[in-house]
């Protein structure tokens, strides 16, 4: 029976939610053409169905993932979940589609564009993961450490277990300002809670000097004959540069 | 002197250790435990780049800049009257850990002059890092660099409480020391890159016998040359690498272009440009011979000193090998395309993935961000050239060249192993991260 593809979904926006998008895309036997959460204004002709969500459907669409494709394809699944890119919901059924029928081989399929695609969407993801271990300055407020992003993927998820580790006898917080979620870290134990926003108080003096230290060194580091900005922008995009401690003045 | 300033202290002191190259925090994985503070990444973790676009991934200082030497090619040499400063142990300490806290730093990267000796100024670098270890619990990256001359138990000790200890060779060879470094003898440097040797051995036996003996130096040694600053052709230097590598079971070798600070006839004139493409090209060829497979021998010879300016020493090499290409993606093996020109590990790696699944053409590569620039002159798919590309070495030359370029160097062929190294250079290649693939 062919697939009926001229249908658009709507999901809760959640990680569950999209593994039941999966689901219904599975048992229905349709290939939407779009799937979106109600936070994304879409206009559609197609008529758009709304898929609830049911965490037992989501369990059995992640067992399936791992099983019969592989946890590397799940991993990507996640990744790709935190991506803020339009239309990542199709990018991962279209990936997943292909695994079901192939296998673990799948991740391995770089030139097919169903995975290139995954392939290069997760890749930002996880790159920015990364960067948010470089790029992220804290403060001390009253021996707590604050630090605010503005990331594009929601990479609160990919750093939490970094600054954990990093930082097991602190008390922090990480206000992610642009998906309004924040990294709590309190007593031993680090949750990840929504948050509107964060008023924060003046900076102390002890906190003024270390960072008028830390912005001496970074100038100072620097070679005269060796400048370079592009090498720099590279390195560094400048996107990232709006919370740096070394930017300010 | 202790009246003056934490922040003039750090400017005098920073800027004093800034043409150290080495500042990476990489080699060593260690996770964080309830009570400390800090751990480290094997991959390394950069905090920021400063204006020259290089890394800044610890904090980079001088304990002190009070030297009792006189080393011609250093600002701090004895003679050179310059504003001087030291660290107590203390303010040392808690600077670096504030800034470690803020996420400014991944870990210190500790010098020093010789304050009086070389066993003193040991000392004093000892009260640091016992501070930051006992008294911070500091878990995180240490790189620390050994004082030549220094008591062998002194060293020890200090290599216990670092991740990674070096010791400078300053300069390719022995008689341009004895000339720019006359305190400094070839002995006192490469007797304790043994005794580190030495130590990280039986470190890693009594590590298997005894489970809480504490680690030595675990990220291994380094060391830094400076180019430029004496007559050594990158022949001599890229096999005295390779010799390190092998003899001393170095980490890295970081190479500095000499940056004149100072007015001395056995050195260039301080007017002199910086050899910034040349440290480039020794670069990547020390990483073909970490990564690439490469032996020091076939990248220069006795007739070819110097590396060409104009191209990388890998481009360099294939088209001194023509033979030897083109290669077929679906078939040949990884030490085989590892030798094409523009394909890095990690390019080699996707390939030999995906082709598993399906054998490859010209637009699969393109689709999994292989860049094609360079190696479209080495490579076939399915036994084909890609379109437009001309076999013979000249058109190969020109398509590697910016414009500029070919046009400096005249394009004739004959020139081409005659190049002038003071040919002006290809803007491109300058921003080349120093890490890239090649
Ligand atoms: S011993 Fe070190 S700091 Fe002192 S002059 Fe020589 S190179 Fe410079």
């Amino acid at each position: 029976m062919p697939y009926r593809s001229d249908i658009a979904y709507v999901y809760d926006g959640s990680f569950d939610g999209l593994l039941c998008c999966v689901y219904e895309s599975y048992y229905q036997k349709e290939l939407p053409l779009l799937i979106f959460s109600p936070d994304e204004t879409q206009e559609t002709i197609f008529p758009v169905k709304e898929i609830s969500t049911n965490h037992a459907f989501a369990e059995r669409v992640e067992q399936s993932i791992c099983v019969s494709i592989s946890h590397e394809a799940m991993r990507l699944v996640r990744l790709c979940y935190f991506s803020s890119e339009k239309g990542k919901e199709i990018v991962a059924l279209n990936f997943l589609r292909l695994g079901f029928k192939l296998g673990a081989r799948v991740t391995n399929m770089l030139s097919n564009d169903a995975v290139s695609k995954m392939i290069s969407l997760t890749r930002f993801v996880s790159r920015e993961g990364m960067y948010y271990k470089e790029f992220i300055r804290f403060s001390d407020y009253n021996g707590a450490l604050v630090a605010i992003i503005e990331p594009k993927s929601f990479v609160l998820p990919l750093i939490v277990q970094h600054f954990c580790d990093r930082y097991p006898s602190e008390q922090f917080l990480i206000y992610d300002e642009s998906h309004k979620h924040a990294i709590i870290y309190q007593n031993f134990k680090p949750t990840i809670v929504p948050l509107e926003d964060l008023e924060l108080p003046e900076a102390c003096e002890t906190e003024v000097k270390y960072r008028e230290l830390w912005k001496r060194f970074y100038n100072t580091i620097a070679i005269e004959s060796r400048i370079n900005p592009k090498l720099r922008m590279n390195n560094m995009p400048k996107r990232y540069w709006k919370h740096l401690t070394e930017f300010q003045d | 002197m202790s009246s003056m300033d934490v922040i003039d202290k750090l400017t005098i002191l920073c800027d004093a250790a800034k043409y150290d190259v080495a500042c990476t925090s990489s080699g060593v994985d260690r996770s964080g435990k309830p009570g400390s503070l800090g751990n480290a990444a094997a991959c390394g973790i950069c905090h920021s780049f400063s204006a020259d676009g290089r890394c800044i991934a610890l904090l980079k200082v001088l304990l002190s800049n009070v030297c009792a030497y006189d080393c011609s090619y250093c600002v701090n040499r004895k003679s050179n009257d310059i504003q001087r400063a030291t660290f107590e142990p203390h303010e040392l300490a808690e600077l670096m850990i504030q800034f470690y806290r803020r996420n400014y730093i991944e870990g210190l990267f500790l010098s020093s002059a010789v304050i009086r000796n070389p066993d003193y100024t040991c000392e004093q670098m000892i009260e640091v890092l016992s501070l930051i270890r006992n008294t911070y619990k500091f878990r995180g990256y240490i790189h620390v660099k050994a004082i030549p001359g220094a008591d062998h138990r002194l060293l020890t000790a200090l290599g216990l409480l670092a991740d990674r200890m070096s010791i400078n060779l300053e300069l390719p060879s022995h008689d341009s020391l004895k000339l720019l470094a006359p305190d400094k003898s070839r002995d006192d440097i490469l007797k304790p890159m043994g005794m580190i040797k030495t130590g990280i051995h039986e470190n890693r036996t009594d590590l298997v016998k005894y489970k809480n003996t504490p680690q030595f130096v675990p990220a291994g040694q380094s060391t830094q040359m400076i180019v430029g600053a004496t007559p050594e052709t990158d022949y001599q230097i890229i096999n005295l690498s390779a010799a390190l590598y092998k003899k001393y079971e170095l980490k890295r070798v970081f190479y500095s272009a000499y940056i004149p600070v100072l007015e001395d006839s056995n050195l260039p004139a301080v007017n002199s440009k910086p050899q910034l493409l040349r440290e480039h090209r020794l670069y990547q060829a020390d990483w073909l011979l970490r990564f690439y497979k490469f032996d020091a021998t076939e990248l220069l010879d006795e007739q070819n000193q110097n590396f060409n300016l104009l191209i990388d020493p890998k481009c360099n090499w294939a088209l001194n090998h023509y033979d030897f290409f083109p290669v077929e993606i679906n078939t040949a093996s990884y030490e085989v395309l590892l030798r094409v020109p523009g394909l890095g590990v990690t390019g080699v790696n996707k390939i030999i993935r995906a082709r598993r699944t399906g054998s490859l053409d010209f637009p699969d590569l393109k689709k999994m961000n292989i860049v094609l620039k360079r190696a479209q002159y080495f490579i076939t798919c399915r036994g084909k050239s890609m379109l437009g590309i001309r076999n013979d070495p000249e058109a190969v030359l020109r398509g590697l060249l910016s414009k500029q370029s070919w046009e400096l160097a005249g394009s004739p062929m004959e020139q081409f192993s005659l190049f002038d190294n003071t040919l002006s250079i290809e803007k491109g290649e300058l921003y080349k991260c120093l890490t890239g693939q090649i």
